[in-house]
């Protein structure tokens, strides 16, 4: 039923636009997926090449043309370390991190077949290998990332409700203290069995609890089977449906952290694995240069 | 005690200490009147420790007392010290209820019962007014307060909360927050629903509920209050509650109907409105003045400098230059012909057509808020689509609006005396033409809060920019052939209408045939199809609507309706049909815009034949959008969810590009289809923030922005005003070391805001400033790249959107899952 403002500013609200930065994709398709051209683009390259380029008496590192792959994939592998800095120093400028992210993914990518043509498939047990190896477990662990990236977000807002963490356990807080009002008058072992399930911390969770989101040992779950659903007055029947708000608002918690395990563990092996690999890197590099 | 005073000082603020002591000073007899038992009640309820604020630097204090920035208490003390050694003769407890008499001999009337005489009287009450009692037996018992302080020092007690606002709400979650206080909290609300507070303060008393941390009684009153115990009225009869302490926090109300009991009159009808006053404060009951807040000066310095101005008046004083005539001097400095400050002022007084009503007075206020500019012939004064939200009048020469954006040379005039700019104020959009001078100029400009404060009282000038309004919306929305004598016949027959946010301004199937302009918030079009209303299309203010049915003789093809509270003007079809036929041309563009228009409207029918969930998914989004805000902003910050790692990467970027605080919270907020709005400024078009702010710290930048400037006193208004919830109060935290410092030593907090305790801790020790000020996001002005938040999100899930641009079917189609 209407028009919009005809005057609607086109210089300048492609400016403001531009600020905005509206283009609303994900890392892995930012750009029209251009760094996955360019990586596909060095991938095939290499490839080409390394069966092109004749070396005697086979391809190894120490060949020109392993030279220049390593040279490439020494370079690439300092760019993709320095994100993590990227990440934490907000500096002026028209950087955008998600589109470091996409180039990171890409390019790490790429070192698969960088990094192995360079070794020429010559791998042993030194130094050399060590640093392959760690190469390849810095970029395992990365798609590893980019999985649970794309996977877990969905169920990390569904099962969030609209609450916020500090929401979450104070709900808890607030199921907790109407169980110890509720508690005074059960007896004695079923009075016990509520103050173990509020006595547990509900945060020291072992790591693989956290992964799995599974606690056998919750002292909850065991609460509740104090409360067998049929023989139960009106003080324990409250106890027991409060008991059961709190197991599903722990549920709601444990898959909050459980999620957000998944989300960051891999971060544990990503990064101080790339730090081995950066004296690893240097490792081979001097040893390289020593023996030459 | 004398039989009659020389003058009565009513209200201990700051206001009226200066006024009595300026009094006690020239040996005046006077008595200073308070109604509660200590001085100075505004500044005595402020929260513990607040760092009061001398705004504006600029204006020197002229008063027989101190005041500079400081702590409350430090405030307060020197107050209470120099009142006393002054010799003011003070009476606490003293509520005055009815002012009689004329100039001479006034009758004060007490609460008290007593009565005191007096030659003049010196209103200085203040805007806070009287809180609402409650209206039951047992109302004035001592277990009732209006007040709440500190909720945390009250333990283990049954304490019941009466009423659904937002104080009420926001007192409750506090005495409900620390668990380990042990207190029963009960709220009450007489209605079932609480429609007059915060959302964000509606959920979080739900959440509460549902907790068991707050029992909320809807429908339920106090019938009794007891010793000890609450009487209740509910649906299902009388019930008996424990109670130890009953928080009353059903309003207040204003000072208006006391003052004009006394027979003074206001500027007008609405809330913004002063008492009509006279350069020497006096109001139109001759021998009562009224100064301070009351008077429209809402800040300390400002009170007490009225205060010694008073009194200086009342003595017989008339040398006496206002404090603010040196500002006002450097102001005007920068204009041409070495006019003194009565002359400028008699000048933008009597060339400004909208000004000629205002009383010297008012014209100063006015000048203290505005900015005066001198601009030679050519010179540009602003630049089609600049943001901006002020106004521009002509006190001398006349200016050229360039018209056609493509070719500067088409222009139309505007003369001296006249207005421009008045659409960004009215709309809160960006300008519309550059202007330019025609010839050597000078130029007033009003700040938003002056023009509104202008409009707001001076009915003529609210006519008068209404009907220009108007006349220049119609010219810019149908395009450059047209003139003022075109629409003269719509802009005489235009009728502004207010509508409520979701009140239907057109409904499908009607044959009324006006036709709309929105001047202010915007619309939404909506269709019923397969029995629910289908969303078609968002309206921001400046576009038309409902020309449909009066060019084709239709019936109504959808619902329009207001997404936030709006303002549109109706000119009745006839008028508009005859405009068509005077001019092809503009017939031709109606069309044009009505096709590309039905398009649309077609497009979304046809999906939602075949691809019904899809359409139903974006209609729902596209409603839960504007239910959370994006109807009123300019540039909001959205999450996907599908995207969203939780790394908070934004919130930390927001910190480090903003002095160590982040303005935003990601998690809080709502969420649909994961789309989340996080709590976060929407950058409304008409900021609530800006409504009420004493001294005017809160702008709208060049990036269209809403930010607030080093001139915020910290006094909380805008917090409590942003329906969002989007502004913290925060002093400004510590500089933290390197982020290399952090990466190789371990040196710091690290990236991000830095905990409450390292803040406070290293403030300390650092011996800095702690004076909680307001902080809201600015959308990173300033800042090379633009908003950290979203340069700072590694997986392109923060995006920031305006409103025109994201509520469109494509858009939404592509976006929403
Ligand atoms: C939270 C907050 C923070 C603020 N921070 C600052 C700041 O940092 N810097 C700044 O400059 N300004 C600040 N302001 C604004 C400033 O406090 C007020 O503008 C100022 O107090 C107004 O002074 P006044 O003398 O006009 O009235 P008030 O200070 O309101 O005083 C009115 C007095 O009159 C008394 N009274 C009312 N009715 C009657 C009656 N019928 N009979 C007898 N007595 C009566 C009241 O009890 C009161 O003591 C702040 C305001 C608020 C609410
Ligand atoms: C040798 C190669 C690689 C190196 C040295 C490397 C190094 C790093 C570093 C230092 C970070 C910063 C982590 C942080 O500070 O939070 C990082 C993040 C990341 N890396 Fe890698 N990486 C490599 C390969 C890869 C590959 C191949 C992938 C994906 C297939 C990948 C995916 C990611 C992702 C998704 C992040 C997280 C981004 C974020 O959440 O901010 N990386 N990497």
């Amino acid at each position: 039923m209407a028009s919009t403002p005809r005057d609607s500013s086109k210089v300048d609200f492609a400016f403001a636009e531009k600020r905005r930065d509206t283009d609303h994709e994900s890392f892995l398709s930012h750009a029209r997926m251009r760094w996955l051209k360019v990586s596909s683009a060095i991938c095939l390259i290499v490839i080409v090449s390394y069966f092109l380029v004749d070396v005697e008496p086979r391809h190894n590192g120490g060949s020109w043309y392993g030279y220049t792959l390593g040279t490439i994939g020494a370079g690439l592998i300092v760019w993709l370390s320095l994100l993590g800095i990227r990440k934490r120093n907000i500096t002026d400028g028209r950087w955008s991190l998600k589109a470091w992210t996409s180039a990171h993914v890409y390019l790490g990518l790429a070192l698969i077949v960088v990094g192995t043509m360079h070794t020429g498939f010559q791998l042993g047990w030194n130094v050399h290998t060590l640093a392959w190896a760690l190469m390849m477990l810095v970029i395992v662990s990365g798609i590893y990332g980019i999985s649970v990236y794309a996977a877990l977000p969905r169920s990390l807002s569904t099962n969030r409700r609209e609450m916020t963490r500090g929401q979450m356990i104070e709900a808890l807080a607030a199921i907790d203290r109407q169980l110890e009002a509720a508690a005074q008058p059960l007896g004695r072992s079923e009075s016990d069995a509520v103050i173990a399930a509020l006595d547990q911390d509900v945060f020291k969770a072992g790591l693989l609890a956290r992964l799995t989101g599974s606690y056998p040992r919750c002292a909850t779950a065991r609460a509740l089977r104090a409360f067998p659903e049929g023989s139960l007055n009106k003080a324990e029947q409250k106890v027991a449906s409060l008991l059961s708000r709190r197991k599903s608002q722990l549920s709601q918690i444990r898959r909050q952290m459980r999620y957000k395990a998944l989300l960051q563990v891999w971060l544990y092996i990503h990064i101080p694995a790339t730090i081995a690999l950066i004296a690893a890197l240097l490792a081979h590099v001097i040893s390289v240069f020593y023996y030459w | 005690m004398p039989d009659q005073y020389r003058v009565a000082i009513v209200g201990s603020g700051p206001a009226g200490l200066s006024a009595a002591a300026r009094a006690a000073a020239l040996g005046m007899s006077h008595i200073l009147l308070e109604k509660t038992d200590h001085l100075s009640d505004t500044i005595y309820k402020y929260q513990k420790g607040k760092h009061v604020m001398a705004t504006p630097s600029n204006l020197v204090l002229r008063s027989d007392i101190d005041f500079d920035a400081g702590k409350r208490e430090f405030i307060l003390d020197t107050w209470d010290t120099q009142i006393a050694d002054n010799k003011v003769n003070v009476r606490l407890n003293s509520e005055v209820t009815a002012i009689s008499g004329e100039t001479g001999s006034f009758q004060i009337e007490l609460k008290d019962g007593e009565t005191i005489q007096a030659e003049a009287v010196v209103m200085a009450i203040g805007t806070q007014g009287n809180p609402n009692k409650l209206r039951c037996p047992g109302a004035d018992l001592p277990l009732i307060q209006y007040q709440l302080d500190d909720p945390g020092e009250y333990f283990d007690e049954h304490i019941t909360v009466v009423g659904s606002g937002d104080a009420g709400i926001e007192n409750a979650l506090g005495l409900a927050a620390d668990p380990a206080q042990r207190n029963v909290v009960t709220i009450l609300n007489r209605r079932a629903d609480f429609a007059r507070a915060k959302a964000a303060n509606v959920a979080l008393l739900e959440e509460a509920e549902k907790d068991g941390r707050i029992s909320v009684r809807r429908e339920t009153s106090p019938a009794e209050v007891r010793e000890n115990e609450l009487v209740l009225e509910t649906r299902d009869g009388q019930e008996t509650i424990k109670c130890d302490r009953i928080i009353a926090r059903t309003g207040s109300q204003p000072p208006r109907g006391f003052v004009e009991g006394c027979g003074i009159e206001f500027t007008g009808e609405d809330r913004g409105a002063f008492p009509k006053l006279s350069p020497s404060f006096e109001t139109t009951q001759s021998g009562i003045h009224v100064i301070g807040a009351l008077a429209g000066y809402p800040l300390i310095k400002h009170c007490m400098n009225q205060g010694y101005d008073v009194i200086e008046f009342l003595n017989g004083n008339q040398e006496l230059k206002p404090a603010d005539e040196p500002i006002l001097a450097d102001k005007f400095a920068a204009l041409p012909g070495n006019r003194s400050v009565d002359e400028w002022l008699e000048i933008f007084r009597n060339n400004i057509t909208i000004l000629r009503e205002l009383s010297p007075l008012q014209m100063r206020e006015l000048m203290l808020d505005s900015d005066v500019a001198a601009f030679s012939a050519g010179e540009i004064i602003f630049v089609r689509n600049d943001p901006g939200s002020s106004m521009f009048a002509i006190a001398e020469g006349s200016v050229l609006v360039e018209v056609n954006p493509d070719d500067p040379s088409v222009t139309v005039p505007i003369e001296q005396g006249s207005i421009f700019g008045e659409v960004g104020l009215i709309s809160g959009r960006r300008r519309g033409s550059t202007i330019r001078a025609a010839e050597p100029v000078v130029t007033l400009e009003l700040t938003r809060n002056a023009a509104l404060k202008l409009l707001a009282t001076v009915p003529s000038a609210n006519r008068a920019v209404n009907q220009i309004t108007i006349e220049r919306q119609l010219l810019q929305m149908f395009g450059a052939g047209l003139t003022s004598q075109d629409v003269a016949e719509l802009v005489q027959s235009a009728e502004t209408v207010e509508v409520r946010a979701g009140q239907n301004v057109i409904e499908e199937g009607g044959d009324d045939k006006d036709i709309y302009v929105i001047q202010q918030g915007s619309m939404i079009v909506e269709k019923s199809l397969g029995g629910k209303p289908i969303f078609l299309s968002y309206l921001p203010a400046g576009s038309y609507f409902g020309e449909m049915a009066v060019i084709d003789h239709s019936k109504r093809t959808a619902t329009v309706k207001a997404a936030i509270k709006s303002e549109v003007v109706k000119f009745p079809g006839e008028a508009f049909t005859r405009l068509l036929d005077r001019n092809p041309k503009l017939r031709e563009r109606a069309k044009a815009d009505m096709a590309s228009r039905r398009k649309v409207n077609s497009f979304v029918e046809e999906r939602k034949e075949s691809f019904s969930s899809a359409v139903d998914m974006y209609s729902e989004t596209a409603k839960f959008l504007i239910d959370n805000g994006i109807g009123e902003a300019t540039d909001v910050l959205l999450i996907d969810e599908t995207l969203c790692v939780g790394c908070d990467n934004c919130e930390k970027a927001c910190a480090d590009s903003h002095e160590g605080l982040s303005r935003l919270d990601r998690e809080a907020g709502r969420t649909y289809a994961h789309i989340h709005v996080p709590t976060s400024c929407r950058h409304c078009e008409h900021p609530h923030c800006m409504a009420d702010c004493p001294p005017n710290a809160i702008k709208r930048g060049p990036d269209g922005e809403v930010f607030i400037d080093d001139t915020c006193i910290g006094c909380g208004n805008c917090q409590r005003n942003c329906p969002y919830g989007v502004i913290r109060m925060d002093p400004k935290p510590p500089k933290k070391p390197s982020l290399f410092s952090w990466l190789l030593f371990g040196a710091g907090p690290g990236p991000g805001e830095a905990s409450y305790s390292w803040r406070k801790t290293t403030a300390e020790k650092r011996g800095l400033e702690q004076a909680k000020l307001a902080i809201k996001c600015d959308m990173c002005a300033g800042i090379e790249g633009g908003p950290a938040c979203v340069r700072a999100c590694p997986t392109g899930a923060a995006i920031r959107v305006a409103p025109e641009k994201f509520l469109t079917f494509t858009k939404l189609a592509e976006d929403v899952d």
